[in-house]
């Protein structure tokens, strides 16, 4: 038995989440203590096995297996492919750096980071990292959405309680109903398609490596892909059942945020990924086409909407629609190109994401608006975060030697092998995409600073800059040296091009 | 010494940008400081690029100095540098235009950590377009350039400075959107970026095969249009230059020496490193398209620049002017592959961006150098000048005459070889475009007449707003210029002899 790294990194932010609950709420540095030290711990251990990953044998590693309900075949069963890695690190990252911003200090004037109740914020924080970590590594059905549920949940709660007054009621009731109708019709497929791999094995499983050679039938798999699909999907914000998102990510607080567009965005991504188009590959191939429409709208419709937002939260909010579209027209090729493209813009959109939610939210915490025509001049306050989120920006605009384009270009490529058009008109978006982030680089950060901020603006903390630098690194090294995660990832796209008989 | 020799492109190529990464760490109050480590760091490839130009050996077909890493390999591409002579005239010109550029920049006081940063970075994306023989490769420093443009316009510039940056960036990237997608046509259809490989196999594509189920003549007659108008706005030709004069009357004085120097010389790169290899029977079919625009660029450009009253837009307009005869020669090219008529074309077009960018980048400056004292680029308020700054107008007349085109000096060479290598390939575009050079003429001589003769405008003679003398550091940056403008004009032979064989092996 190998050390078991992936349930300690699993099990680490519950941990430090029920240690949290047992702390005096009025210690409040002591909670942000230990939820920074679990978040670093979290990440060094996923930072470790992304570099120990074997590459050269592929595969899933760091498998453990444990008892858990063994009457209905359930298991606790961990393991990471190359697809999933990637994104192992991202949460640990995202984590990291979500705590970095949430610190705040309890300066009254400043109003940065989260100073009601941090106790329990972290806490409710760590129990969704925990469902995002067991999401990303389970090999059995059943816990991938056990831990999918976990993850959705405590959102609503911190929407609910630490979200942006105006909206937050309206918003976190969306959101959650969204997701749970979304995951409830996933459910019925699960459960399909769990019965039906009874029928045909024998053997009562979940196990989805045992699944996967259920032989479903080509009409059941016409039939539940899309629910299965979709209903996942929906977190993942596809058009049309997106727009729960931008309403989220604008209630949600700044940490929550990048939480959400960051890794619960790539959850979705990731479970329509694993179980939709792994185990049912013929359906995915059958469905293809209406995938790749909905994704091709989602890019350029979200990019447009995103243009014509004047609140600066909602335009990323419809930028991460536009980018998760991407994702998922990298999916509908399903072809090599296409899903390599598609999980390293997870993993690119994922931290330019939060980069972009962290940058908003320290605007919003000392001016008070996020109304792009009453903002400017914060590059003279704030220049650290100015360059972050112009170096984020590039990112977006799919800007060579950054991520964005290291990840986009290959998604191209693949939606070239199935239908040219399709990527000449989503190519539309990317310069739609430059048009925006320049045009409210501009607005925001250069120009004139209204008056009514002159004196009032402090710079960002010491935290919040390591939090940005940690985020930009990230970026300009997978932009520069891509071999940091493609082969990585190609390993993992090698396995469902497997699934999908050499496509 | 032995490192330096294996791994002199990407030498050239990085030093800039990890000089800019160092100066990331410098303290950002010594403006001092920052001014001469740029400086210092610029001087660094202009070296390397003058070991290059010796160690160079024209006579030896092929790419030199190759040098391959591996970049992207899922995808096929790998940063595969190398150079021949078209490339090399234009590193050297890259390297020799950023130092000085830098030198003219010491005037800038405002956040110059900044500004020292993006304009290193900027040589590193020109550079590797020069340097790249990997279309992908060839894309990203196309796309990295842009950026550290957009921030030194928009920055740095002057009044208008927003709209002119935001209009050059979506214009260029907006062009840069086909050549991404023909790229990416490509690089599904072949699997590699490589551009050597890429030569071979698409042009040896058969007639009758299909590509995504239309006619391989189908295929690349759009994906050629899709290359020539993403260089066509850079270079830029008649219809879409009207972003150059908004971002170079905009733009910081450097930022212009810049842009007009080197940056629209991509543009007509690419007609020659992809577009001529990679395209020949499109460039033959369309030769006469692109060359109505060219002598379009060349006319209008002509009138446009008469017509302004803006001292700077007037040398704006005579890059659309001058830079008309580099895509004309090129057209010629296109359409009479391996006559001599058509190396004698392209050998001037390729001098003629190499002489363009030493003319431009020294008219740009010396409007500087007046703007900065007189804080106006209008022509009617200046006059007489002369008589206040005769070593200014000296210098002034100099650059002035090289960019009409007088014998002796380097303009006259390029055109010269330009029109006699056009006029049996395409008379009547040549013919028209004649009288485009005659404007030439009429608005070089109209810049110099408002600013240095006529009668004396009073206001600069006395008091606070006496015109002072260019100084010693402004004469240092016109220096070289003028001394190459004079060498290539006395003696062109030292630089033409590597364009010519690098021309003729080119139509191999």
């Amino acid at each position: 038995m190998n050390f078991p790294v992936l349930s300690i990194i699993t099990f680490t932010p519950l941990v430090a989440a029920l240690i949290m609950l047992m702390i005096p709420a009025h210690r409040k540095n002591e909670v942000r203590a230990i939820a920074l030290i679990s978040a670093i711990f979290a990440l060094s251990l996923s930072a470790w096995v992304y570099f120990t990953y074997d590459q050269a044998a592929g595969g899933y590693q760091f498998i453990e297996k444990y008892d858990w309900l063994p009457a209905l075949g359930i298991n606790l069963y961990f393991g990471v492919d190359g697809m999933s890695t990637p994104l192992v690190l991202l949460t640990g990252v995202v984590m990291f750096t979500g705590v970095l911003i949430s610190w705040g200090d309890d300066d009254k004037h400043v109003m940065s980071g989260i100073q009601d109740r941090p106790r329990e914020f972290f806490a409710f924080l760590f129990i969704l990292a925990w469902g995002v970590f067991g999401v990303f590594v389970s090999l059995d059905l059943f816990m991938l959405f056990f831990f999918y549920e976990i993850a959705v949940f405590p959102m609503y709660l911190l929407i609910v309680i630490w979200g942006w007054a105006v909206t937050r009621e309206y918003a976190a009731m969306k959101l959650t109903l969204y997701l749970f109708i979304g995951s409830v019709i996933s459910l019925v497929g699960v459960l399909a398609m769990y019965i039906v791999q009874y029928q045909n094995t024998g053997v009562l499983s979940f196990d989805m490596l045992h699944m996967e050679g259920a032989g479903f039938s080509q009409t059941f798999q016409n039939i539940w892909f899309l629910p299965v699909f979709l209903g996942f999907a929906v977190l993942g914000g596809i058009w049309p059942f997106h727009n729960w998102s931008p309403d989220g990510h604008v209630a949600a607080p700044t940490a929550v945020s990048m939480f959400h567009a960051g890794v619960l965005m790539k959850l979705g991504a990731f479970a329509a990924l694993r179980v939709g188009i792994m185990l049912l590959p013929d359906g995915a191939k059958y469905w293809q086409w209406l995938i790749m429409f909905f994704a091709g709208v989602a890019v350029v419709y979200g990019a447009y909407i995103a243009f014509v937002q004047t609140d600066f939260k909602y335009m990323v909010g419809f930028s991460s629609v536009s980018h998760m579209g991407l994702v998922m027209l990298g999916f509908s090729t399903l072809n090599r190109e296409g899903l390599l493209g598609s999980g390293l813009q997870m993993f690119s959109h994922g931290v330019m994401t939060a980069l972009f939610f962290a940058v908003v939210g320290m605007i919003y915490d000392r001016a008070h608006t996020r109304q792009i025509p009453e903002l400017g001049g914060m590059i003279k306050v704030m220049p650290f975060a100015a360059i972050g989120f112009i170096i984020g920006g590039l990112v977006s605009m799919g800007m060579p030697s950054f991520s964005g384009f290291v990840a986009e270009f290959p998604i191209f490529l693949g939606v070239w092998k199935e239908q040219w058009f399709v990527a000449v008109i989503a190519s539309i978006s990317i310069i739609i995409t430059a048009a925006y982030i320049l045009l409210n680089v501009r607005k925001v950060f250069f120009g004139q600073m209204p008056e009514k901020f002159e004196g009032h603006i402090t710079n960002i903390t010491a935290f919040d800059k390591v939090a940005i630098t940690t985020l930009c690194l990230f970026m300009i090294l997978l932009g520069i040296y891509p071999n940091f995660m493609v082969p990585m990832v190609d390993k993992g796209v090698e396995n469902i091009l497997r699934l999908l008989g050499g496509l | 010494m032995n490192f330096v020799e294996s791994h002199l492109l990407s030498l050239i190529l990085f030093f800039p940008a990890i000089a800019a990464v160092v100066i990331l760490f410098l303290p950002s109050n010594n403006n001092k400081l920052l001014r001469w480590f740029a400086l210092g760091a610029s001087l660094v490839p202009l070296v390397l690029s003058l070991i290059a130009w010796f160690r160079f050996q024209p006579s030896q077909p092929g790419f030199q100095f190759e040098e391959t890493y591996v970049w992207y390999e899922a995808i096929g591409s790998s940063l595969h540098l190398g150079v021949d002579g078209l490339s090399l005239t234009m590193v050297l010109l890259t390297t020799l235009l950023t130092p000085l550029s830098i030198l003219a920049s010491f005037n800038i006081n405002d956040r110059v950590k900044a500004y020292m940063m993006l304009f290193l970075f900027l040589e590193t994306g020109m550079l590797g377009v020069f340097l790249a023989l990997d279309l992908l490769i060839f894309f990203v420093f196309w796309e990295v350039g842009l950026v550290p443009m957009y921030f030194l316009i928009n920055q740095w510039g002057s009044e208008n400075r927003n709209y002119a940056s935001l209009k050059f960036m979506i214009y260029t990237m907006g062009g840069s959107l086909g050549l991404l997608l023909a790229i990416q046509m490509l690089g599904v259809l072949f699997g590699t970026y490589d551009l050597i490989t890429l030569y071979q196999r698409w042009t040896s594509l058969g007639a009758e095969a299909t590509l995504l189920g239309m006619s391989v003549q189908t295929v690349k007659t759009i994906a050629f249009w899709a290359f020539a108008i993403a260089f066509a706005i850079k270079v830029p030709v008649w219809p879409f230059h009207t972003w150059l004069p908004d971002a170079h009357t905009e733009a910081p004085t450097a930022g212009s020496m810049i842009l007009a120097g080197v940056l629209l010389k991509l543009g007509a790169y690419g007609f020659l490193r992809l577009i001529l290899p990679l395209y020949p029977g499109e460039a033959r079919i369309f030769a006469g398209a692109l060359a109505l625009l060219a002598t379009a660029a060349i006319v209008f450009g002509a009138f446009g620049s008469f017509a302004q009253t803006d001292f700077k837009r007037l040398v704006a307009y005579s890059s659309v002017n001058h830079m008309g005869f580099v895509v004309l020669g090129i057209a010629a090219a296109g359409l009479a592959s391996g006559t001599t008529d058509a190396t004698i074309a392209l050998n001037g077009a390729v001098l003629q961006m190499f002489n363009h960018g030493l003319s431009a980048a020294g008219m740009f400056f010396l409007v500087g150098v007046i703007y900065e004292r007189t804080h106006t680029r209008n022509l009617d308020e200046f006059g007489g000048l002369f008589s206040l700054v005769p070593v200014y107008g000296g210098i002034l007349i100099f650059t002035s005459m090289a960019s009409l085109g007088l014998p002796g000096l380097n303009g006259f060479i390029s055109e010269f070889l330009v029109v006699r290598g056009t006029w049996p390939i395409l008379t009547a575009y040549t013919a028209i475009s004649m009288l485009g050079l005659l404007f030439t003429g009429a608005y070089i001589l109209k810049g110099i007449r408002k600013v240095l003769h006529g009668p004396l405008n009073e206001h600069w003679a006395h008091g606070e707003h006496k015109l002072t003398e260019i100084n010693t550091r402004e004469i240092l940056v016109m220096t070289p210029l003028m001394f190459l403008i004079l060498w290539i004009g006395i003696y062109p032979a030292w630089i033409l002899d590597v364009i010519n064989k690098a021309v003729v092996m080119f139509f191999q």
